[in-house]
């Protein structure tokens, strides 16, 4: 058979690697992985970006995503990697990016890559749950007991049938935000309008503990029941430190940014 | 004034519980949210299938975007929700919602439900009841929004006569125009209900269902369809766009944020079709051929592209090729976005060579996986019967060179079921596919070569010239296709590279109920609904004994499911749509199918002299083709936004 190669010239180099943390929020947190691929795969589009390609018949623009948050669940740290083939500005690529997503995918934060791969960085994820028609009380005493276990089995379906994870030992942090108590810097945590507030620290994991498996590992515990929908936010991903914070995975992007300055 | 207050908080903690939840988040890029004060007459837009299929719909995405414009109306889009998320909408008494507000549908001025195909009535039911609205039009008041039904399936509304207060015919971008103008005046006025439809009635171009009487012979057939009021038109007429370069819509595409079907920027190059194929309902009703200029294609294009972000673009007709300028159109596109990865699709084109070079500049710079070609009848003989003229020797000679250039795969569609058919006819597919594998590996020699044969079944329209026809049963066509596949299969080193899809020849039948159906019918549908019928276009969900269990209802009136379906019509009965003006002359029609039953082929009057169908004479007009000699065009400066530039 007469084989095709593609005409032309093989795609430009990447010159520069950027990294984007991304938000999902409101009722665009209904968009799966995919979902959220495709229009950005888009915006990219729209916005000019000067993506390098594979190469091939069907060149793909180089991104590479890192585990996404799951579908009906909003966040404010998701993160991306993408290469270039022309330099640019960061700041500049985050607005026309973020001018091109529909509202509700955001682009918060963009940096140069520098030194070790992005998804190292990536040791825990921080959750906030919010909860309705609970009491502070039952859940905090199904947390205690459920931070008490050494391990709880939960069921997660999957789409090759059921499968048991330990949903306790990847938690380094649970607890019931109170009245007034501020988390991270963040002081928008306190309970109101009768909601309870779960916030929780998660490591890394194969298969990932999510928050879904921890509510039902509170279940299995103690029994807690939850009447309505929780509705869950993942506030922050990246390093682990000593204290149980999760801290930020572009700080060494940026040091190395401002060495170069400097130089 | 109707208050309209969004449903969403309701709505969103259902959608955790639901799959794919963001299909009823709306939000999509280019989506539109005017203010539900500021206008005087509102439309809800509703495509009765999963939004999947339903978001790319042209037809509805032009409309949205047509009424949008105007400062005194409004339209939002609704689509039919999947059984799971029915079920909650029910237990949490949510009714249907639009997706760009969520408003209910119940606080609208007009639903206009877009039928491509008869399948969907089952869902409008759905769509209807979620919504509170009463299933028969004769039950609804002052509070309902007009339920009126448009697309092709409009073009035989019987069926869902009770269902409907009004049909339109044909192009909807300026008659949806006269109806909001109508419907201003008449809130204004004050009117009635009835009174409101009378207005819209009179205009000759609205079908209002409740103001024709059906009245039957003993035998079942029709005796006449007469109005019962004044100043209601004998017969309704389509409506007709002549001048396609003055509604270059959609010019800002939707994009969605969850998969569908065509994930493409398409435009349309022409409306209308002269091929004649006797078995096309699309390309009967909608004559006259209207091209787009290459200008005008270049600006929609470009401006498209701009507003979406897409990388492929289709370039939609019912026989792309025939566009009179289509190779400059080929060639300056591909030239245009060789460097932007854009690549371009060309739809439903004819077996000839020309059609490889086209293909080939449009995979200039890329793969060269499929291609499609639609022989449709497998004999030359059956050939001639429905108009298709392709001879197997050039049929042969394209697909040997489209291997030779790189083409990997070769698809043929096939009917199964068309008048006067044999076996043998259905036989000489297995003929056919064996020699385009056998062409396949003289020109590459490679063994190596796929050849993928797909079988729909034949399904007679109104107001085509096998509207008469007896539809062929199902036994008929499973026996046919059983007889085809083992002579697929008798050559083993053939057959081995051959696939076959088909389908059962069970839902052809009740396609065939729905198309031809008159308003006896529209009985089936309701008890099929309430027996559980939905998304009646998916197999998984479409069931035979269900329809033919409710087709029983029929007996009252001493008709069943065979005499609307495999039954043949004489020439002087009274069709269920014989009220209802797609152009076409009734006589032409006839005189066409008998030449089909004589073997006789009928020209293309793109390229030979008039023959009188009827429809340019009825519209004082002719076919409106090019070339125009133009170009593309230039492009505009690139998008404002170029980082790092």
């Amino acid at each position: 058979m007469a084989r095709r190669v593609p005409e032309g010239p093989p795609p430009p180099p990447t010159v520069q690697r950027v990294r984007l943390r991304y938000a999902k929020r409101g009722r665009l947190r209904f968009s799966s992985h995919r979902d959220f691929a495709r229009a950005f795969e888009r915006a990219l589009r729209r916005a000019a970006v000067p993506m390098a390609y594979s190469a091939g018949f069907s060149p793909h623009p180089k991104i590479s995503y890192l585990g996404a948050a799951p579908t009906g669940v909003a966040s404010e740290a998701e993160y991306l990697e993408i290469g270039l083939a022309r330099r640019v500005d960061p700041e500049e690529l985050r607005r026309a990016i973020d001018d091109a997503l529909p509202e509700g995918l955001d682009i918060v934060a963009v940096v140069e890559a520098a030194g070790a791969s992005l998804a190292e960085r990536i040791e825990a994820a921080h959750w906030r749950i919010q909860l309705a028609g609970v009491s502070a009380e039952a859940v905090g005493a199904a947390v205690e007991a459920f931070l008490a276990a050494e391990q709880v089995l939960v069921t997660r379906l999957t789409k090759d049938g059921k499968r048991e994870i330990d949903a306790r030992a990847p938690v380094v942090r649970a607890h019931v935000v109170g009245p007034g108590d501020e988390v991270d810097g963040c002081a928008c945590a306190t309970a109101e309008g009768g909601h309870v507030i779960l916030d929780l620290v998660v490591r890394q994991a194969t298969p990932a503990v999510r928050p879904d498996d921890v509510l039902a590992a509170l279940a299995t515990v103690t029994g807690l029941a939850l009447p309505a929908p929780p509705l869950a936010v993942r506030l922050a991903q990246g390093p682990l430190d000593g204290s149980g914070r999760v801290g930020d995975p572009f700080a060494a992007d940026h040091a190395a940014g401002a060495a170069a300055s400097l130089q | 004034m109707t208050i309209a207050e969004s449903l969403f908080p309701r709505l969103e903690p259902l959608l955790l519980r639901v799959s794919k939840p963001i299909q009823y988040v709306g939000g999509e890029l280019n989506s539109r949210h005017k203010d539900w004060d500021s206008a005087k007459v509102r439309w809800a837009l509703m495509y009765p299938d999963a939004y999947e299929v339903g978001l790319p719909n042209q037809g509805v995405q032009i409309l949205y975007e047509v009424l949008n414009e105007r400062p005194d109306a409004l339209a939002e889009r609704t689509y039919a929700v999947w059984p799971d998320l029915e079920a909650l909408m029910r237990e949490h008494g949510i009714g249907q919602f639009t997706v760009d507000s969520h408003f209910p549908v119940a606080a609208f001025d007009v639903l206009g439900i877009s039928f491509s195909t008869e399948l969907g009535y089952t869902n409008m039911l759905t769509a209807l009841d979620l919504a509170g609205i009463p299933l028969h039009a004769a039950d609804r008041d002052e509070s309902h929004p007009l339920v009126v039904a448009g697309g092709h399936a409009a073009f035989n509304p019987e069926p869902i006569a009770d269902f409907v207060d009004a049909a339109v015919l044909g192009d909807g971008e300026q008659v949806v125009g006269m109806i909001t103008d109508v419907l201003a005046q008449a809130k204004a006025d004050g009117c009635s209900r009835e009174s409101t439809l009378l207005r819209l009635a009179a205009t000759g171009g609205v079908y209002v269902p409740a103001f024709y009487d059906v009245s039957y012979l003993p035998d079942g057939r029709i005796a006449a369809v007469v109005p019962n009021r004044a100043g209601v038109p004998e017969r309704v007429t389509k409506h007709t766009v002549m001048d396609l370069d003055e509604w270059p819509y959609p010019k800002t595409p939707l994009v969605p944020l969850a998969e569908s079907v065509h994930e493409r920027m398409s435009v349309e190059i022409f409306r209308g079709c002269t091929r004649g194929c006797r078995f096309c309902q699309a390309g009967m009703i909608t004559r006259p051929v209207r091209e787009r200029s290459i200008k005008g294609i270049g600006e929609m294009v470009d401006q498209g592209l701009r507003a979406t972000g897409f990388q492929e673009v289709g370039l939609l007709s019912l026989s792309s090729a025939d566009h009179s300028e289509i190779g400059a159109i080929a060639k300056q596109l591909a030239d245009r976005y060789e460097d932007e990865k854009v690549s371009l699709s060309l739809p439903s084109t004819r077996v000839d060579a020309f059609n490889i070079d086209l293909a080939n500049e449009f995979s200039r710079n890329g793969r060269r996986s499929g291609l499609t070609f639609a022989p449709e009848g497998g004999s030359e003989r059956l050939r001639r019967v429905i108009n298709k003229m392709v001879s197997k020797d050039d049929l042969i000679k394209t697909v040997s060179t489209a291997y030779g250039q790189g083409w990997r795969q070769v698809k043929l569609y096939f009917m199964c079921g068309l008048p006067t058919e044999t076996d043998e006819d259905v036989l000489e597919i297995a003929e056919m596919a064996h020699d385009v594998i056998r062409a396949g590996r003289e020109a590459t020699g490679s063994r190596d070569i796929r050849c993928t044969v797909s079988i729909g079944g034949f399904v007679p329209k109104p107001h085509t010239p096998f509207q008469w026809a007896a539809q062929a049963d199902a036994q008929t066509i499973d026996t046919r296709l059983s007889k085809l596949r083992a002579a697929i299969n008798a050559d083993r080193s053939l057959g081995r590279n051959v696939g076959m899809r088909y389908h059962d020849g069970e839902p052809s039948l009740i396609e065939g109920l729905l198309s031809r159906g008159d308003r006896r019918v529209g009985a089936v549908i309701e008890q099929v609904w309430r027996e559980g019928g939905r998304f009646d276009g998916w197999s998984e969900h479409f069931s035979f004994a269900r329809w033919s269990g409710a087709s029983t209802v029929l007996e009252r009136y001493g008709v069943d499911l065979d005499w609307y379906t495999t039954r043949e019509r004489d020439g002087d009965e009274v069709l269920p749509w014989d009220h209802l003006d797609s152009g076409l002359d009734k006589q032409w029609l006839w005189d066409d199918w008998q030449d089909a039953l004589g073997e006789f082929e009928q020209d293309d009057c793109r390229w030979t002299p008039c023959f009188d169908c009827g429809v340019c004479s009825n519209l004082g007009t002719d076919i409106q083709v090019g070339p125009t000699g133009g170009s593309l065009g230039r492009l505009l400066p690139l998008a404002a936004t170029k980082p790092g530039s």
